[in-house]
């Protein structure tokens, strides 16, 4: 009796609760539930009509699927923010952990003022970049070819990524480092063998962060890529299709759930050290 | 460990030429170009000095996106943290939390070109009589009232309407900091302060919230840094037409639009200027945080 006094003075609270979370998940749900709908359906009525006849399977198809990744190259679009975005991962990771690890526990002159500007770069907005790289990538010509960008990826990702790897990696136990110097161990056998293994945890975020972080966006694929339609990602694609077919919803939802498919999937199956990567990334810039 | 002189260098040398390739050269370089420009149309640009940033400060169109940006800056960063405080207390009393919280996140792995189509079709707009087939003029139409153009409607409509879609993105963002933050606060605390009396809201507004306010200054200066530099859902959703303009996207129209190479980079030298001193009270009060722990 008292439990059920409890929920129900407790009702206007989860009222409160559900219908926010109703509000948040509308919008996705109205585009998921286009995307399979006929373009007559969706010019002629609301998504919402479906829930009148919900599981008249007649209406549901995957035919826009099919038209927006073979004919308006979605597919390709995908295949390219993954040639994108795994090396634009890999790259930075790995040259921020050996970063990272040498700020830590290697002795330099000027090494407290190298890592300060390191992290003082958080600052930069990558406005502040884009003329005199885009000058020098078209004399190099590196403008529109995958190594530019995972280049330009490389760049702007390592001032987060040492930074939170160098949280991680400084606060491993010295007598570890001490153990393994009385041994012989070389920094390189130190780093592959002692600090990497250890630091699974805090890369696993780190990559997770900076694989999103790559595959949405949109600001620096259009600066280096904008010109070459064959490289473009998905984000880019999903753009102009905003533009050329502004009008034709089925085929742009089901563009944008095909943009979305792989960062969800990652989310729902890595939730755990993604919300672990913002927490600790709270203050990229 | 033995440690050669050069040995660190090897390790940090690689990072250091590519942050240096592209954080450190160009931000000198740009700030550089932002004092030469093209003053009389035709030629190549030649130093004018301070003329660019005479010309932001007095142009109108520029104008208009400073006036966005900071109605950005002051909406989007009130509602961003007010929700994700408000979900960060109210979910920690159900326990479907976690369910929930994952629906709210959502919006934080999916990329904001995608935010962008789901929302526009949120805002699709038909002419009275046709039907709606965008959720928000299906609903007005349903109680009576007449179809709006959403992102048409200048200049408080369409920009609230954009607005509104960066702060679906971003309460998650807050939520989870805010959240975590507040499951750090001893139970106690909040028990002691039960028992002498203290209603919910007194214990949310005397006990909860000075505790969360480090966090809370933390997550307020994270969004208006974020938000100063917001591009993404202007650029797809209206591209600046209709009065919608920010800072960034402007700076996008003066580099491929008119080519005007100086009057982009003033624009981006002032948003660095807008963004130093936001970050700079954000990594001292990060450090202080740090150093409580």
């Amino acid at each position: 009796m008292a439990g059920l006094m409890r929920t129900l003075s407790r009702g206007p609270l989860h009222v409160v609760i559900i219908i926010l979370a109703l509000a948040w998940m509308l919008p996705t749900a109205g585009l998921l539930i286009t995307s399979f709908r006929t373009p007559q359906d969706v010019a002629h009525s609301g998504w919402w009509t479906v829930f009148e006849h919900p599981f008249n399977f007649t209406r549901y198809s995957l035919e826009n699927y099919r038209a927006v990744i073979e004919k308006s190259g979605m597919g390709q679009a995908f295949l390219n923010s993954l040639k994108i975005t795994i090396p634009g991962t890999i790259i930075p990771v790995m040259l921020a952990a050996f970063a990272a690890y040498a700020f830590a526990w290697m002795k330099f002159p000027c090494r407290k003022i190298l890592f300060l500007i390191v992290v003082a770069l958080l600052v930069v907005p990558l406005q502040m970049t884009f003329i005199p790289i885009l000058t020098i990538f078209k004399q190099l010509r590196l403008g529109g070819t995958l190594p530019g960008i995972w280049l330009a990826h490389t760049g702007y990702g390592l001032p987060l990524t040492v930074y939170l790897l160098h949280n991680f990696i400084a606060g491993l136990p010295s007598e570890l480092f001490d153990s393994a110097s009385i041994d012989g161990a070389s920094p390189l056998q130190v780093f592959f063998r002692l600090v990497l293994p250890l630091s699974v945890p805090a890369i696993a975020s780190v990559v997770i962060f900076q694989f999103l972080w790559v595959w949405n966006d949109l600001l620096v694929a259009l600066m280096y890529l904008g010109g070459t339609p064959d490289v473009a990602p998905v984000t880019l694609k999903v753009a102009n299709l905003v533009g050329s077919r502004g009008q034709d919803w089925e085929l742009l939802t089901a563009a944008a759930f095909v943009s979305m498919a792989l960062p969800l999937i990652v989310f729902f199956s890595l939730q755990r050290y993604f919300v672990k990567g913002i927490l600790a990334g709270s203050v990229k810039g | 460990m033995r440690t050669g002189r050069l040995q660190p260098w090897l390790f940090i040398g690689p990072a250091l030429l590519l942050l240096s390739f592209f954080l450190v050269y160009p931000s000198i370089h740009t700030t550089a170009l932002s004092f030469f420009g093209r003053p009389y149309s035709a030629g190549a640009e030649g130093f004018i000095g301070v003329e660019n940033y005479r010309h932001f400060f007095t142009d109108r169109s520029m104008l208009t996106a400073f006036r966005n940006n900071a109605l950005w800056v002051v909406i989007f960063t009130t509602f961003t943290v007010c929700f994700g405080l408000i979900f960060a207390t109210l979910l920690d009393r159900v326990r479907y939390e976690k369910i929930i919280k994952a629906i709210v996140f959502i919006p934080m792995a999916i990329s904001m070109v995608g935010a962008s189509v789901i929302w526009k079709f949120v805002y699709a707009f038909r002419p009275a009589g046709a039907n709606q087939v965008g959720l928000l003029n299906a609903i007005v139409v349903f109680f009576g009232g007449e179809p709006v153009g959403w992102l048409i409607e200048r200049p408080w409509i369409n920009n609230l309407c954009l607005i509104i879609v960066g702060i679906w993105i971003w309460t998650g963002f807050c939520m989870v900091i805010l959240s975590a933050a507040y499951k750090n606060i001893p139970r106690t605390l909040m028990e002691a302060a039960r028992i002498d009396g203290a209603s919910e809201w007194q214990v949310f507004w005397k006990v909860i919230l000075p505790i969360l306010k480090p966090t809370l200054a933390v997550v307020t200066t994270t969004m208006i840094v974020f938000v100063l530099k917001i591009f993404d859902i202007v650029y797809v959703m209206t591209n600046g037409n209709f009065s919608t303009e920010v800072i960034a996207n402007r700076m996008y129209k003066e580099m491929f639009s008119f080519h005007r190479y100086g009057r982009a980079s003033t624009i981006a030298v002032i948003l660095l200027l807008l963004i130093i001193p936001v970050m700079l009270f954000n990594i001292r009060r990060f450090r202080e945080q740090e150093a409580v722990r």
